[in-house]
């Protein structure tokens, strides 16, 4: 292990705890506290990956969440790999295995490569312009586009880690753990208000924690140590929480915050076993603070993506805090002070600056008044016009700048360097200010788009860098005053602090540097992770694109998982100097969550499996398992589908079970039908109003079927409604309609006839519902209430009786949905397995015979009875479905009564419900297959098919189908085309079984 | 995701409630005696508006009682919430 890149002198790193890890299976050793970017570049690997279309060699660049080329695979198990995981911020553990993203078959040697030689061919738009034509060809192209899209590999088999979701409410939410994020954190504590601060990292302080250098005082003391005794003391306040490695995705209105808490990503895999990885914070915030900072931008000219090209503050970083030299001859290129901070950095830990490349040309800060006393070179006035490398960068070539900066002059020098650290400026993040509908105001002197104070939401504050204060100073006393209003504090003790720093005083800013070369012969890398370039914007402008969001979505430019962090003002930038515009008149594009990606587990929590949905199971649910039924899923109900016998097929069980049904006796548990409990002085009325036919005159223990209509006059909802007593109904409804029914009624009730006197009760789990149906119903039901008068004048079709079961209550009704003789029975569901099993039991000797839905549909089918949802769609009448009869003419009015005589609802070409009969009876059709009339062309669709069954007892198939003028049609011949053949029909009456209804009575 | 404070309970998390649409859309009394085109209107017809709007809501996860709401919908404010049949603040 070469260690001469690690320096001694810091505390952030133990390193007394060596760690060992795998990099494109090579072992390497890191020191606790290393990110996996730190410590492979301690080793010197700068190569981590391949860019996404050029596939250009690109190395670690930043060293925090904004890192657009650092981006690998975590692991290879396949349940628990994790791609595109930024190296900037993995915490190395020990047993870590990381792995280059996009390249094959290494990153060393990668054949994608040879896109990057293709790059003249490769523009803006390429895909788009090229694969257009001939259209045909789309589905042969579309195999490799696919092969080459995409970054890493997602899991191939279910996540095995577990997630939480938590909500949290607190007075005051303080995002970022810098120094302005301490002191608001503090004064809000100090205050006594319940606070929570949030930092991504696992330290607190921000970039001033490293920050040494004797420039930067606060009370006579460097602003780290001073910061750091703010952070001890803070920890001690017990109204503060602190989440660490928390990262806030999303500000939503209402101070409505999702954060991501990893928990165990930091952890070797043995450390992680039992423990939640992540947990979704769900915070609801009285006010919040956002102290995001800001990021350093990057500068434009070309060949500015080579790995050994880094931002200027991360060198910093990695040298201050992680103790890595980045380079062993290291050149700065900047605009601004930021880079000699880095300079004195790097000095004071024996690195060689080579040279100092400023734009600017003079600068005399104290930072720039110290670099030049330690006899760097700096060049003022001077841009880089090419760098060199392949694999990493070893030298760059320099130009002076034309006095407007337009264009490079005199000759160019080059310099050898092992590492290039650039700085372009800063830009605050103001992500989450404007996700929370915060809006932007743009500062001309250093180009940053800064929260307009008076165009902020919702009770907020921003402060610090991402309020754009870059300078110590103005952090400490603009968070001061902001924070004292904002959260209305007396005097404090950070109003008076004695505080040096430097200031900056020269300002000079080129998006797009020149270069002695046309722009068509460099490659000034805008956006690393997507591999757009300048010159891409510009091709997109000339070719039309004048809207920043258009331009974004033609160049993908700011359009990959690191969402433009690095490239999107300076996309601005070079959009406004090319058009002439104002880049406050531009704006930016829309800033959406989250902030940076989330995992999908963290987003589900607990919500997977058996408890993705709630699963509503009968009360006889436990006999239908120990008798081998099949379930099917009827919203979150498990419903029996059908019960297979010695190895049947379900066709042949539900053969069978309809037979069965039929000629002797069936049982089905129709316990999930929706059942309303209506009860008050006003329910005849109120079923009057919701139900289209008569319900006034409806005699106490009789029951009636009633259609459902929206105002729309579309049929809704069906079921039969029961007068238990004066004042007293049972509705039931359709299975998967239960509780839109319910809704929908006391939505009418509330607000359009509050008048009514009516209360609704759902009962649909408190009774369960079974159904005997068949010739021999009648004797079964004798057997189990002896004392029941069965006869037809007594307990005619289409009536109830209370009865008793032993001591326990019942409704026993006489409806049937089979056309067959039949009862149904209703109890409170915690006896509804004893009763099922006696009716089973009573039963035996008649052969009943349990069927479960799809029986239930072709029993139903066969007397033409429509199942709303299935044979319906929203888009039928009742005349359409042929049920002219149940609409009460005389009624004046009823839910959707208008809207059954506009000009659209009696159009006689409208779709209407039809029987089908296939020429050959044994041809079964397929449920949603079309329905035409000649297959020649163009063929004009006339409906299709909803419902199908092989009919058992007619010995042949049957079909409803929805037909353009069924009504009209009927004897007429139609085809059912196929992929391999088409069939012939004939249309018929829906009712194809007992049309006298004489079984009901049987 | 707002805050909604529902006039029989309290605030509560948008969550537990459903919108319904438009606020002040009475059902016709006589739907018979409409034109065509007096009916489309009340049955098809809702505004729009960015900015201050009229809305029913029903705290369906909740007590389940139905109410009015005055919401902006340009930045999610709501100005006013007050129960079915009473009358809308004046702005």
């Amino acid at each position: 292990m070469s260690n001469n890149l690690r320096i001694n002198k810091n505390n952030f790193i133990d390193h007394t705890v060596r760690i060992s890890f795998k990099f494109n299976g090579k072992k390497l050793f890191g020191y606790k506290g290393d990110t996996l970017a730190s410590a492979l570049l301690a080793n010197n690997i700068h190569l981590v990956g391949r860019s996404f279309k050029y596939h250009r060699p690109r190395g670690i660049m930043t060293c925090g969440s904004e890192e657009p080329n650092a981006i690998v695979q975590v692991g290879n198990d396949p349940a628990l790999t994790d791609p595109n995981v930024r190296a900037t911020e993995i915490e190395l553990y020990e047993g870590l295995e990381a792995f280059s993203q996009n390249c094959w078959p290494s990153v060393n040697f990668d054949i994608g490569g040879i896109n990057n030689l293709l790059s003249p061919l490769l523009p803006a738009g390429f895909y788009y312009k090229t694969f257009m034509w001939p259209a045909s060809f789309w589905e042969k192209y579309e195999f490799f586009i696919r092969h080459s899209a995409g970054l890493g590999k997602s899991p191939t088999k279910p996540d095995q880690d577990l997630y939480d979701h938590q909500y949290v409410h607190c007075d005051v939410l303080v995002i970022g753990g810098g120094i302005s994020g301490i002191l608001s954190a503090k004064l809000s504590a100090e205050k006594g208000l319940n606070t929570m601060l949030i930092d991504d990292k696992n330290y607190l302080g921000g970039s001033t924690i490293y920050q040494d250098d004797d420039i930067f005082r606060i009370d006579n003391e460097t602003s780290n140590v001073w910061l750091k005794n703010q952070i001890e003391e803070l920890k001690k306040k017990p109204n503060l929480t602190i989440k660490n490695r928390t990262s806030v995705a999303a500000f939503h209105g209402y101070n409505y915050l999702l954060a991501r808490e990893n928990l165990t990503d930091h952890l070797s895999g043995n450390e992680r076993k039992e423990k939640i990885r992540q947990r979704l914070l769900k915070i609801r915030a009285k006010k919040v603070v956002i102290a995001t900072g800001a990021i350093e931008r990057p500068l434009i000219f070309s060949n500015n993506d080579r790995p050994g090209i880094i931002l200027s503050s991360s060198i910093k970083k990695y040298i201050d805090y992680y103790g890595v030299k980045t380079g062993e001859s290291i050149s700065l290129f900047t605009n601004n002070d930021s880079a000699y901070e880095t300079a004195i950095s790097l000095n004071k830990s024996g690195v060689k600056v080579k040279v100092i490349i400023d734009i600017r040309e003079n600068s005399n800060s104290i930072l720039s008044q110290k670099i030049e006393k330690t006899g760097i070179k700096i060049l003022r006035g001077y841009t880089i016009t090419n760098t060199d490398g392949y694999k990493r960068i070893n030298s760059i070539e320099v130009m002076k700048l034309s006095k407007d900066g337009g264009s490079v002059v005199g000759n160019k020098i080059t310099y050898k360097c092992d590492c290039l650290g650039i700085s372009g400026g800063w830009t605050p993040m103001v992500h989450l200010f404007t996700q929370s509908g915060g809006k932007l105001k743009f500062r001309n002197n250093d180009n940053v788009f800064i929260p307009d104070e008076n165009k902020t939401p919702s009770e907020q504050i921003s402060v610090g860098s991402s309020n754009g204060d870059f300078e110590l100073d103005d952090v400490i006393n603009n968070t001061v005053k902001n924070i004292k209003i904002f959260l209305g504090l007396d005097k404090n003790n950070y109003e008076n602090l004695d505080i040096k720093c430097s200031k900056e005083k020269q300002k000079r800013n080129i998006w797009l540097l020149p270069s002695n070369k046309p722009i068509s012969k460099t490659k000034p890398f805008l956006d690393f992770q997507n591999d757009s370039t300048a010159k891409d914007v510009k091709l997109a402008l000339r070719e039309g694109f004048k809207s920043i969001e258009h331009v974004k979505r033609y160049t993908t430019t700011g359009m990959g998982t690191d969402q433009g962090k690095l490239s999107n003002m300076h996309a601005l930038g070079i959009i406004a100097d090319t058009t002439g515009t104002n880049m406050g008149e531009l704006g930016t594009t829309t800033f959406r969550p989250p902030y940076t990606p989330l995992t999908f587990g963290a987003i589900v929590g607990r919500n997977v499996g058996e408890f993705f949905d709630h699963t509503r199971r009968t009360a006889i649910h436990d006999w239908h398992v120990e008798n081998k039924a099949e379930f099917e899923n009827v919203g979150q109900w498990k419903r029996p589908w059908y019960f297979p016998k010695n190895g049947e097929t379900m066709y042949q069980a539900v053969q069978r079970e309809s037979k069965a049904a039929r000629e002797s006796a069936g049982i089905l548990d129709a316990s999930t039908l929706g059942k309303i409990d209506i009860q008050g002085e006003d329910a005849s009325e109120f079923l009057n109003r919701v139900y289209t036919n008569a319900w006034s005159k409806l005699s106490i223990g009789k029951c009636r079927y009633g259609l459902m209509l929206n105002e729309d006059g579309m049929v809704y909802d069906d079921g039969v409604t029961t007068r238990l007593g004066e004042n007293h109904y049972i509705m039931t409804t359709t299975t998967g309609g239960a509780a839109n029914v319910l809704s929908k009624l006391e939505d009418y009730l509330q607000t359009e006839w509050p008048e009514l006197n009516v209360y609704l009760t759902t009962v649909t789990d408190q009774y369960s519902t079974m159904s005997i149906c068949g010739p021999n119903s009648k004797k079964i039901i004798k057997k189990i209430i002896p004392s029941l008068d069965l006869s037809d004048e007594s307990f005619p079709h289409m009536s109830f009786k209370n009865s008793k079961i032993d001591n326990v209550n019942c409704r026993i009704m006489r409806i049937s949905f089979t056309g067959e003789h039949s009862y149904e029975i209703n109890v409170q569901s915690n006896y509804a397995k004893d009763v099922w099993e006696r009716c089973i039991e009573a039963g035996k000797e008649f052969n009943i015979t349990p069927y479960g839905t799809e029986t239930m549909h072709l029993l139903r089918a066969e007397k033409g009875f429509i199942i709303t949802g299935q044979d319906t769609d929203g888009t039928l009448t009742p005349s359409d479905l042929q049920m002219d009869w149940i609409i009460g003419k005389k009624k004046y009015d009823f839910i959707g009564k208008r809207s059954l005589y506009r000009s659209d609802t009696i159009r006689e070409d409208r779709k209407q419900l039809v029987g089908l009969l296939t020429d050959d009876p044994k041809e079964v059709l397929e449920e949603g297959a079309q329905l035409v009339e000649s297959l020649e062309k163009p063929i004009d669709m006339l409906g299709h098919v909803t419902s199908s069954y092989f009919s058992p007892n007619l010995n042949k198939s049957i079909a409803l189908a929805i037909v353009r003028s069924g009504k009209k049609l009927k004897g007429k011949k139609l085809i059912v085309p196929m992929e391999n053949k088409n069939i012939n029909v004939t249309i018929t009456d829906t009712v194809f079984y007992d049309k006298e209804n004489k079984r009901l009575n049987a | 995701m707002f805050i909604i404070n529902c006039p029989y309970c309290g605030e509560r998390d948008q969550t537990e409630f459903s919108c319904g649409g438009e606020a002040h859309i009475e059902r016709p009394k006589q739907p018979t005696e409409l034109s065509d085109d007096q009916w489309a209107e009340y049955l098809f017809m809702r505004k729009n508006i960015k900015g201050i709007q009229f809305e029913r809501w029903n705290h369906i996860h909740g007590c389940r009682k139905w109410f009015n709401v005055v919401r902006d919908t340009s930045n999610d404010k709501i100005h006013a919430v007050y129960k079915m049949g009473e009358r809308p603040p004046v702005k």
